[in-house]
């Protein structure tokens, strides 16, 4: 008779997913009741939209060793379809499709744009690849501003506002807010999903060493390939909605500083963990909304925050090169090995 | 060249007939068809001079780049911020001593010294990780890009050029024949072909160094293989430094051609940042003779895209670079490595 030795249960998922988790998740859904619509809308719907596309950003650069500066070309890409595909207040250029037509296309029309330039972009290696996607992501602002027939050209698209769905006013904070958190929210579980499915693991593989992977019997510019459409998807969502929340997309959504402010905001936070772009995202926002007041309260012009930021991220490449969440695992990593041989190992 | 002949005949038939039709439209006078089928002769011929004058304004600039790049896998970003901040420089200071050459050793002087100190208090602080020098050039790019908005604020500058340069000048090139049988001549801005013959002259210049010296030979050698002319005993940080000053002075000297013949405002840095990219990777990574090739045919893209194309000029200049990435990733003159 064999002795069944029983195997500690495993812990039921709630209690796998960290208390940190659940405590910012609950924070996260009851900010409404707290927070004025300003924060709501401008603040917290801003940093999900921009964590996203970083995000999009960290998942090419993390998992797949790729730094891509399409990113933010990618979201406005979907941007532009939602407005010539949906309504707009350029009622000569906007089609007026219904909602479950043109956010469909807008997302398929920049997964193809991003899979384009991506199947351009790993046929080089390494540096190489933020050279052609700056240049390309350039090249699609200057092609935006030139273009009147499709893009309309320097004052782009207006007006262009999220259907009435359910009977909600999706550009209200509140329902925003939630649209946003949940979109985001949504983004992350799929990245982290993703990352750890065969997939993500094949991607990392190429990313750490793409001869072997190459030699194992993985079609190496298959996988970049995919990962450029699947970061695309994630991409596009955020641009269609960062259109809603601007209610209006012009050539400078895409323009050279917002592609390096995506760059910025991904490095800032950390390219390791899907959480950092969000973290970035918060940092930069804050920045943003609030660095003109604390400039004038020190009597310098409130323009000068672009300063601020380039120092700031000067500051976080020279001194810790994965970002602010680099910065908290070397805190605790020092504190915990400070704590170790002096008490014998609490941990 | 004879190799390259013998080995791929019909591109070389190709190159041939595309360069006799270039060489026959500049050259002799069109027929009337012609002009009708695409406009006067006159307009043309002031396209491609003024694409030619761009690309050596764009060789200039990208020269530095592509040397820098090429030697020390450094995707220098601040480039084009060098360029903007040579400029702006070189205006104070033809502005206040009315001497526009006395401009082009000051300021290759002052911004090769920036571009020395970035290398040896920045680079060289993070030698061999690509992506994080690459990072922190962005950043300098953007520090760099606000603190010149503060000085010199939003509006445009141009760079008057010296009396002896300006008006134009009479070329020996047919732009038209009046119904009397009277030979016009083709009339450009001496400004103009002065750039051309520098950027020529300085072109010859760094190949020779490059071709004929020790310290050029020492850069190729670094160029091909760092970590073995390190090994063999060569101070290789010092050519860095050499080659990194180098390069950033002469994007210095370049914004004060381009200030000359352009203008200079904020958003000049992201455009010829653009343009040294995309001449760099047309042309080939680290290689001179490529990014002349490359500028030639960006410069000349841009400007007879501008005249016969206006609303996709930018379209000819991404496409080229598409298909030469689609079809030989490492550019025209690069080396696959």
């Amino acid at each position: 008779m064999a002795v069944i030795e029983r195997q500690p249960a495993e812990p039921y998922w709630v209690e796998r997913i960290p208390a940190p988790v659940w405590a910012v998740g609950f924070l996260l859904l009851i900010m409404p009741a707290v927070a004025n619509d300003f924060v709501l809308f401008q603040v917290f719907g801003w940093t999900f939209i921009l964590g996203m596309i970083a995000l999009s950003l960290m998942f090419l650069a993390g998992y797949g060793g790729m730094v891509s500066l399409i990113q933010m070309s990618v979201a406005a890409l979907a941007g532009y379809m939602v407005a010539i595909f949906g309504p707009s207040g350029v009622e000569a250029l906007s089609l007026f499709l219904p909602w479950y037509v043109y956010i469909p296309v807008a997302v398929v029309i920049a997964t193809i744009g991003g899979a384009l330039v991506g199947a351009l972009a790993v046929r080089t290696e390494g540096i190489y690849t933020i050279m052609i996607t700056l240049a390309i992501a350039s090249a699609f602002f200057y092609f935006t501003r030139q273009n009147y027939g499709i893009f309309n050209g320097y004052t782009g698209f207006n007006l262009v506002v999220p259907p009435q769905l359910f009977g909600v006013d999706w550009r209200q904070p509140v329902p925003f807010y939630y649209l946003t958190l949940g979109m985001a929210a949504l983004s992350w579980l799929v990245v982290v999903y993703v990352s750890r499915s065969p997939f993500g693991l094949a991607l990392q593989g190429v990313r750490d060493n793409p001869r072997r992977m190459a030699a194992l019997g993985f079609n190496v510019t298959a996988h970049r390939i995919a990962a450029y459409a699947f970061a695309s998807v994630i991409a596009a969502f955020g641009g269609i909605l960062l259109v809603w929340q601007n209610a209006q997309i012009s050539p400078g959504t895409a323009g050279i500083p917002a592609v390096i402010d995506i760059l910025v905001i991904a490095v800032v936070g950390g390219l390791k963990r899907p959480i950092g772009p969000f973290i970035g995202a918060l940092i930069y926002v804050l920045l943003r909304s609030f660095a003109p007041d604390a400039l004038s309260a020190f009597g310098l012009s409130t323009e000068r925050f672009k300063l601020l930021i380039g120092l700031g991220f000067l500051l976080i490449v020279f001194f810790s090169p994965d970002g602010v969440l680099g910065l908290w695992e070397r805190w605790r990593a020092r504190r915990a090995s400070k704590a170790d041989p002096l008490r014998g190992g609490s941990r | 060249m004879q190799r390259f002949a013998s080995r791929h005949p019909i591109w070389t038939l190709v190159i041939a007939i595309v360069v006799a039709a270039l060489l026959w439209l500049v050259f002799a006078p069109w027929p009337d068809g012609l002009e009708d089928a695409i406009g006067r002769k006159r307009i043309f011929l002031n396209a491609v001079f003024g694409g030619i004058t761009l690309g050596a304004l764009y060789f200039l600039v990208a020269a530095g780049f592509t040397l820098i790049f090429g030697l020390m896998r450094n995707v220098n970003l601040a480039h084009g911020s060098l360029y903007l901040l040579g400029g702006y420089v070189g205006f104070e200071i033809s502005d206040s001593t009315g001497s526009w050459l006395l401009a082009f050793p000051v300021v290759f002087v002052l911004v090769a010294a920036l571009g020395l100190l970035m290398q040896n208090q920045v680079f060289r602080r993070m030698e061999g990780e690509d992506l994080r020098q690459t990072l922190v050039t962005i950043g300098i790019s953007v520090v760099l890009a606000d603190l010149m908005l503060w000085i010199w604020g939003g509006q445009s500058y141009t760079i008057l050029s010296p009396e002896w340069l300006s008006g134009p000048t009479t070329l020996p090139v047919i732009s038209s024949i009046k119904s009397d049988g009277e030979i016009v001549y083709l009339r450009y801005p001496a400004v103009r072909i002065a750039i051309l013959v520098a950027a020529i002259v300085m072109g010859v210049a760094m190949w020779l160094v490059l071709n004929r010296t020790r310290l050029g030979m020492l850069i190729r050698a670094g160029v091909d293989d760092r970590e073995m002319l390190a090994a063999s005993g060569v101070r290789i940080q010092y050519v860095f430094l050499a080659v990194f000053g180098f390069g950033a002075g002469l994007a210095g000297m370049g914004g004060i051609v381009g200030g000359t013949f352009q203008s200079l405002s904020p958003g000049e840095d992201t455009r010829f940042l653009l343009a040294s990219l995309v001449v760099v990777i047309v042309g080939g990574m680290g290689s001179i003779p490529g990014a002349a090739i490359g500028a030639l045919v960006i410069g000349l893209s841009e400007q007879l895209g501008l005249v016969y194309a206006p609303t996709y000029s930018v379209v000819f200049t991404f496409l080229i670079m598409a298909l030469v990435l689609a079809f030989r990733p490492q550019g025209l003159l690069g080396d696959r490595r």
